[in-house]
């Protein structure tokens, strides 16, 4: 296995996607739900990553789990500074279960960064992103990039119960407005949320929503946009093959000019627009 | 330095290694200098618009993977706008892939993508043909014969047939393609398959059943590659779960002047150039000059032709 691309002839663009085996660095669970791993990531990968894209890992074997296609993982954050790369994963499948394995010191074969990241139109001052569970770890790096920006964040997170919070005191730590919501404290109902919404948008105003994963808060999300013609991006999932946009495996409905059309959500996505998005 | 080249019906590959059509784009051009393969060969294309399949389109199974993904496609007009220019910059020779749900719209397409800058055109005659109950083209001698038949007659350029492993038939199909008129044989497609959630007893596939490749598919198509070449005149490209130089090898052995690697660039983007690199290292330790010294070399002793030809377990 390549470890290096190597060089591209003369005149032609030099790889914008690198298939590297990086070294684990840490691979520590963040709450009883959660892990994160850091791997060691070069500069010119890390200087390409943004976000809201995503890698491709090839996950190793462990034990009967013999994950055979790459498993496509939001990057949870970037720094170049340090030279590393983070991600956020909950054990679910057999690729996962072989990422909780990785021990510092372990390669990871990784593929990327891939995809199209969040976009910050420069006249969106005030930004709000609700998300829940894993889908916050998808909108860290947003919160980077608003801060980096110097826009103002407002992050409403949810979870089933307050210690499976995440990415909280990262936002803040970040300048962002927290707000959390939960199952167990009752306040991560849609009639919630939506009060809590128009609450920010009567108030200092609302110029941008983005979120990631949950079919109930894209519903409301597209509801608000339209009444208050709110823009809004979203980050979506798909079982994926390549990762590159050869395979065609990824597609997903989206609204476009009145029809729908597939788009593939490793190439054109993973972020989207949040009206032209389609509930699933 | 050893010699990696090879002829494909009078067309010039620096070496044998080649994507299989549907597993390489211009994207892949992203990760590596493309120029580097034996030749660029494109996604299946259809005449008119297509949606393709619902989604799944994907999942794995034991060291391999199923997909129906069902052919979209934007069509021939965007192809030969957007596509084709792209690889002009290229010197390597770009085969075109192209299907039909009738002989008559294959043969149409098959005209319409004989341009310049296309060296080859790959008829994917493994998909269903509407006017056989949806069995594909490639299943039946008859049905390989009549469209390849009409493809001949449709363009100049060298034709290479994709044949399916979803055939009791491999040899007598074989043959009926180089009749028909075929230059070259791509063995082989995927073979039909499925795969069911037992939690929720769902198909794991949109479409319910889909192609299998990968690993598991290898000794299946080196076995319709060997019996290929053995029934016909005309090259061999295998194509089915090679992931290695020595896959490549073994193919180039059973017969097969040339190979494609699909399911592999999926795992590794760079696998393509990982064989390219080993088999020119594995010539020059084995003291062969050339490729071509391996092609067809298999010591298969006095076996019976009715052996070589047999279609099911001895």
């Amino acid at each position: 296995m390549l470890t290096q691309n190597p060089p591209m002839a003369s005149g032609r663009p030099q790889p914008t996607v690198f298939e590297r085996d990086l070294a684990v660095r840490a691979n520590q669970p963040v709450n009883g739900e959660y892990m994160r791993l850091v791997v060691e990531a070069p500069p010119e990968m890390l200087a390409r990553c943004r976000a809201g894209q995503f890698f491709h890992l090839l996950c190793p074997s462990a034990g009967t789990d013999q994950p055979y296609l790459r498993r496509p993982m939001s990057i949870y954050g970037f720094y170049p500074q340090e030279g590393t790369l983070h991600f956020l994963y909950k054990v679910a499948g057999a690729g996962t279960r072989a990422l909780f394995h990785l021990a510092p010191g372990d390669r990871l074969n990784v593929l990327g960064p891939l995809g199209r990241g969040f976009h910050i139109a420069e006249d969106w001052q005030r930004l709000v992103l609700l998300a829940r569970g894993v889908g916050l770890a998808t909108l860290a790096p947003l919160a980077l990039e608003a801060h980096r920006l110097g826009r103002h964040l407002t992050a409403i997170c949810s979870a089933r119960r307050p210690d499976l919070l995440m990415s909280v005191d990262y936002f803040r730590h970040l300048g962002a407005d927290v707000i959390t919501v939960t199952d167990a404290e009752g306040t991560s109902d849609v009639a919630h949320l939506e009060s809590l919404l128009e609450g920010l948008i009567a108030g200092a105003g609302v110029d941008a929503f983005y979120t990631c994963g949950s079919n109930r808060l894209l519903a409301l999300l597209q509801r608000m946009g339209k009444r208050h013609g709110i823009p809004g991006q979203i980050a979506l999932e798909q079982q994926m093959a390549c990762g590159l946009g050869m395979c065609h495996c990824c597609v997903r409905p989206f609204r476009k000019d009145g029809a729908t059309v597939q788009l593939r959500v490793c190439r054109e996505g993973p972020v989207f627009d949040m009206q032209e998005a389609m509930p699933w | 330095m050893v010699d990696l080249s090879v002829d494909i019906a009078g067309l010039t590959l620096k070496n044998p290694v080649m994507p299989a059509s549907g597993t390489f784009s211009e994207e892949l051009a992203e990760v590596f200098d493309i120029e580097c393969l034996g030749a660029h060969v494109t996604k299946t294309i259809t005449r008119g618009f297509r949606d393709g399949n619902p989604t799944p389109r994907v999942c794995e199974v034991g060291g391999s993977m199923l997909n129906s993904i069902g052919i979209p496609s934007k069509g021939v007009a965007a192809f030969l706008e957007k596509v084709v220019p792209f690889y002009r910059d290229y010197e390597t020779p770009l085969v075109v892939s192209i299907s039909g749900n009738t002989a008559d719209e294959f043969a149409a397409l098959c005209a319409e993508v004989s341009v310049e800058g296309v060296a080859a055109i790959e008829v994917n005659i493994s998909c269903p043909n509407i006017e056989e109950d949806g069995k594909a083209f490639a299943i039946r001698p008859s049905s390989t014969y009549e469209v390849m038949r009409k493809l001949r007659r449709a363009t100049r350029l060298p034709l290479w047939a994709k044949l399916t492993p979803n055939t009791g038939e491999t040899p007598e199909v074989a043959r009926a393609a180089e009749e028909g008129g075929a230059d070259a044989l791509v063995v082989a497609n995927t073979l039909l398959a499925m795969a069911i959630d037992i939690r929720t007893r769902r198909p794991k596939l949109g479409n319910l059943m889909g192609g299998l490749s990968g690993p598991s598919l290898k000794p299946i198509a080196l076995r319709m590659a060997y019996q290929c070449a053995k029934a016909t005149g005309i090259p061999v490209i295998g194509c089915g779960g090679i992931a290695t130089a020595e896959d490549v090898v073994e193919f180039l052995i059973a017969g097969a002047t040339a190979v494609q690697v699909g399911t592999a660039t999926f795992i590794n983007p760079t696998a393509m150039l990982t064989i390219i690199a080993d088999l020119e290292r594995y010539l020059e330790r084995e003291g062969i000059a050339s490729v071509r010294d391996l092609i067809g070399t298999v010591i298969d002793g006095e076996q019976k032709a009715g052996v070589v030809f047999m279609e099911a377990a001895p």
